[in-house]
């Protein structure tokens, strides 16, 4: 006897298809992840799988079985390096899983399937938790459910529809205890131990480094950066500065953050005017920057955040999943008062041979006697006055960038203006550093809050002015002030140089704009209420209920399941219980039959109610004469007569006298 | 001295605790629910306070699914992870709450039970009603654990359409002739899930006739035992008529008096000397003196069936009781019965 035949007594043919094709279902979205080998072996393997169902083929031998498990452990080590951490991880579960099929000889096979796939299903929101993945988990959850119930359903497969409508019930009566669980279980915060490094998003937005067209290439992701939400009023666009990576480093061409000044202590800033108070909800970037509108108050940071030397807003993790904070700004200050030598050496530091004519022309500046202050202005009124064009797409630069763009093609984006104006002011003596983050951010009209994308992406300078401290300068501004006062898009209005998310021109840009808009707004409702439940919001949340600790919240769980869990199980034992008639003659009758059969007479399938008073009377004399009676009205209005009050109430008063 | 006695009493029963812990608990739980099941006829209807539930195996193995999840969950804190995880621990609920709802108000009835003989298998068919229109599944029927060697044969589950009835077919190896009472049996349920084990004991008033275990072919011809003297008194000779009895299933037609038929309702049957001295008498006494009950009962049992199975009337003549001659099922088993309670406990 083949295996193959003994696996059709454990699940019938239809109830394996159905596996085989929830299998793939689940399978399905993880083949873009996979390895193509892994993706073919499972597809082989669940063909395969089905045709020996239908066909009747042999099992595959046990030793080539555990040969095919060896080499695609093997295979899964050499196409990562590893078996453990996510994508490796989870590629060796998707194998397993497939070989698994090979050998469904028992119902202890079909179980370990089943849990497998809701296993499978958890690791998918590790490489994605968008708001279509919830449809997806409940329909998911269902199909597997289905199976789980085919593989307990011993005998014949029940029919698809009556078990998918089973699944179906349990799943939607599973769904408010979810909600329940979800809201009251206490968060805490993670993570337990350590994360495998390839964990959460993948790399994304500004880089540890810039140099030209970098940022550029940033323009043309339609990415969301992170949402802002002000409480009261917010800025004007010009003053939308968000604040990222800032590089004092420069080789030459390439600006970084690699080197800082020695400064164990973020400098002093004198914030003045009014607060901007808001929220921000960052997308996951691999990047420990957290963003925030210049210029962030020390005392507002979330509690594992911090400023550095360069002011640079720090989390002491990589965001590595999507994270709400709330952070408060000033965008007038005065920053870093005091300035050592030191620091001036090394906010003026060029490399000695890089850009010789830009190098000269600000050392001629110096020569002629101005002060920073006018150097700065001589240097913008030369963006302004020349012919310098603000493109998306500049011509490529040599060694020198600064040199070629400022002497050569002038045409730029926003790295170029920055970082060689830069380089012109540290040329002149006037210590500066390149600052980039994001500038501006779209409103959402639905929501009331601002989309900030990859496509803000934005580099600008400060330069350190005596008396003044650090002061923001954005040469951009003096080539394209409506890049600053107006946002990327209509800097690029009429250039046809825009992409095409970006571009109002493009037929049905307006329908697809309010579109998005309503779009982003729910994925913002999604992401900051359902992927940023975590501590901090719950906490926010419950506290509005009066839950304030763990302790509350357990007991108030633990309550509401209890409560919900009953009023299921109520509704389930409604659904399991005979039948309550209608009929009152027939309710009078069960009566008597409760009665009876508690007195030892219960009265026999294949006995009428006649037999059965004739039965008892032999049995219990005394009884005879009561029963005949109900027995005959009972025959009377149930099969001789329609609705008679009077008889019924007759029936009902001999029933009531009628004792054991 | 009362007051040390019960002290060392309860210190026993405390002791026999820490020596035999399962069993102790076993014997207490035994206990339980014998009070909890009486033995009744019948139909007994599961109630929602006697179904017992547990986890199965696999029950245990989603649990622990759930905690890695969970464990998963929060070290990435990861809110759709959390919200499947969650999926299924109220899955899982539900599923406990169904599988226990599969059970619940389910009836119980015994139908009639076959005698078989010592050393076959008594086969007690319960039937399963539902009474509900929600159809149950996956219903099956077992022995208390404890019982000896005893299994449920095909078909192991059922399923009840809604108001339908379907019977399962429980089996206990038959040692000794005699009543065998159906020992307390569970009525249980995995589905839909699998992850939660309902039960419920029966104790139905069943029992099966077990005939005495038949002795081997050709000890001793029947025949001898009956030729050798139980004889009756009338003279042998084909055409010496005896008599008029009333018919029996297996006479034949041509000795069947017709003259009678049309007064008679019942058709009679012509009796001579002749055939009455073919008639075979199986008596108890004539077997040999040494031999004990259980094999003269053995032996007669042997014989009854020979005859039967030649179609011979024959007469059983216990040391209790005297069964007159004839053939048929009926009488059949008249006599087997009455070899199976000889002197039965």
């Amino acid at each position: 006897m083949s295996r193959a035949a003994a696996l059709q007594d454990t699940l019938p043919r239809a109830a394996l298809l159905r596996l085989l094709a929830v299998l793939t279902i689940v399978l399905l979205p993880h083949v873009m992840h996979l390895p193509l080998w892994a993706t073919l072996l499972v597809a082989a393997v669940l063909l395969w799988r089905g045709l020996a169902a239908l066909r009747g083929w042999r099992a595959i031998p046990r030793a080539v079985r555990v040969l095919l498990a060896l080499a695609a452990f093997a295979g899964v080590y050499a196409s990562f390096g590893r078996v453990s951490g996510q994508t490796a991880g989870v590629a060796l579960l998707v194998v397993m899983a497939g070989l698994k099929l090979t050998e469904l000889n028992a119902r202890r096979d079909l179980m370990i399937i089943v849990l497998l796939m809701y296993f499978l299903l958890i690791t998918h929101f590790l490489f994605s938790q968008e708001l279509w993945t919830a449809a997806y988990l409940i329909v998911c959850t269902l199909l597997v459910t289905a199976v789980l119930i085919d593989a307990n359903h011993p005998g014949g497969a029940l029919p698809f529809g009556s078990t998918l409508r089973l699944s179906g019930r349990l799943v939607l009566m599973a769904l408010p205890l979810m909600l329940i669980i979800f809201v009251l279980f206490p968060r805490i915060p993670g993570p337990l131990w350590g994360l495998p490094s390839d964990a959460g998003a993948a790399r994304s937005g500004l880089s540890d480094s810039m140099s030209p067209g970098e940022i550029s290439s940033l323009v043309e992701s339609d990415a969301v950066a992170f949402r802002v939400r002000f409480e009261g009023a917010p800025p004007p666009n010009r003053e939308r500065y968000w604040r990222g990576p800032v590089f004092g480093h420069f080789d030459g061409r390439r600006w970084d953050g690699v080197l800082r000044p020695n400064a164990a202590a973020p400098p002093q800033a004198q914030l003045e005017g009014g607060a901007y108070r808001y929220e921000v909800t960052l997308e996951p970037q691999r990047s420990h920057w957290l963003f925030a509108l210049e210029l962030p108050a020390p005392t507002s940071l979330p509690s594992d955040a911090s400023l550095d030397a360069d002011f640079e807003l720090l989390a002491t993790r990589e965001v590595r999943e999507r994270r709400l904070y709330r952070i408060e700004s000033f965008t007038q200050y005065r920053l870093q008062g005091e300035f050592s030598d030191a620091q001036r050496s090394f906010y003026t530091h060029l490399p000695a041979r890089s850009n010789p004519r830009t190098q000269a022309l600000g050392q001629q500046w110096r020569a002629q006697g101005l002060d920073d202050a006018a150097i700065v202005d001589a240097a913008l009124t030369m963006f302004r006055r020349e012919q310098f064009f603000y493109t998306l797409h500049p011509p490529v630069l040599g060694r020198d960038s600064a040199d070629e763009f400022l002497f050569d093609t002038r045409r730029g984006f926003c790295e170029h203006y920055a970082g060689s104006f830069t380089v012109l002011m540290r040329a002149a003596g006037v210590p500066a550093r390149v600052v980039t983050g994001y500038q501006g951010g779209e409103k959402n009209p639905i929501g009331d809050y601002y989309v900030v994308r990859q496509s803000d992406a934005h580099a600008w300078s400060e330069v350190w002015l005596g008396g003044r401290g650090w002061v923001r300068v954005d040469p951009t501004a003096a080539v394209a002030p409506q890049r600053i006062e107006r946002g990327i898009s209509a800097a690029f209005e009429d250039s046809g140089e825009l992409p095409a998310f970006l571009d109002p021109r493009r037929p049905g840009y307006n329908l697809r704009y309010a579109i998005e808009a309503r779009w982003d707004w729910i994925n913002a409702q999604w992401n900051h209420w359902v992927l940023g439940y975590g501590p901090d919001l719950q906490q926010d949340f419950l506290r509005r209920f009066g839950l304030i600790d763990w302790s509350d919240m357990i007991v108030a769980l633990t309550a509401a399941v209890m409560l919900v869990l009953a009023g299921l199980g109520w509704v389930l034992l409604r659904q399991f219980a005979a039948p309550l008639t209608s009929d009152a003659a027939l309710q009078q009758w069960q009566r008597v039959q409760r009665r009876l059969a508690r007195s030892g007479l219960p009265q026999r399938p294949d006995e009428g109610p006649l037999d059965f008073a004739r039965r008892v009377a032999l049995a219990r004399p005394e009884l005879a004469a009561p029963l005949a009676k109900i027995a005959s009205l009972y025959l009377q209005l149930r099969y001789l007569q329609t609705a008679d009050a009077a008889g019924e109430r007759r029936l009902a008063q001999a029933v009531a006298e009628f004792r054991t | 001295m009362s007051a040390t006695s019960r002290l060392r009493l309860s210190a026993e029963r405390f002791a026999l605790i820490f020596t035999q812990p399962f069993k102790t608990v076993q014997r207490r739980i035994n206990r339980w629910i014998a009070t909890r099941t009486p033995r009744i006829a019948g139909p007994w209807v599961v109630n929602r306070r006697r179904v017992y539930i547990l986890p199965t195996r696999y029950g245990y193995g989603y649990a622990l699914l759930l905690l890695v999840m969970l464990l998963g969950a929060m070290n990435y804190s990861n809110s759709m992870a959390f919200a499947l995880t969650f999926l299924l621990a109220g899955l899982g609920l539900i599923g406990m709450h169904h599988t226990h709802g599969n059970l619940v108000n389910v009836e119980v009835r015994q139908t009639r039970v076959a005698p078989v003989f010592a050393g076959e298998a008594a086969c007690f068919i319960v039937e399963l009603a539902n009474p509900s229109l929600a159809p149950r599944y996956a219903l099956c029927a077992a022995w208390q654990e404890d019982e000896p060697s005893a299994q449920t044969i095909a078909p192991a589950s059922i399923d009840l359409g809604a108001r339908h009835h379907a019977t399962l077919t429980l089996t206990q190896p038959a040692m000794q002739r005699g009543w065998l009472p159906a020992p307390r049996f569970a009525v249980s349920t995995e589905f839909p899930l699998g992850l939660f084990y309902a039960w419920t004991w029966v104790e139905l008033d069943m029992r099966c006739l077990v005939y005495p275990r038949a002795a081997a072919r050709g000890t001793r011809a029947p025949d001898s035992a009956g030729g050798q003297g139980s004889r009756n008194g009338l003279r042998s000779g084909q055409e010496d008529f005896a008599g008029l009895r009333n018919y029996q299933r297996g006479d034949a037609p041509r000795s069947i008096h017709w003259k009678s038929f049309p007064k008679q309702r019942i058709p009679m049957v012509k009796q001579f000397s002749e055939t009455l001295e073919d008639e075979l008498w199986l008596d108890w006494a004539e077997l040999p003196a040494p031999w004990d009950v259980e094999r003269r009962l053995s032996q007669l049992t042997r014989w009854v069936l020979d005859a039967d199975a030649n179609g011979r009337a024959f007469g059983l003549r216990m040391p209790t009781a005297i069964y007159p001659p004839a053939t048929g099922a009926a009488h059949r088993h008249e006599c087997l019965q009455a070899l199976a309670l000889f002197e039965a406990r």
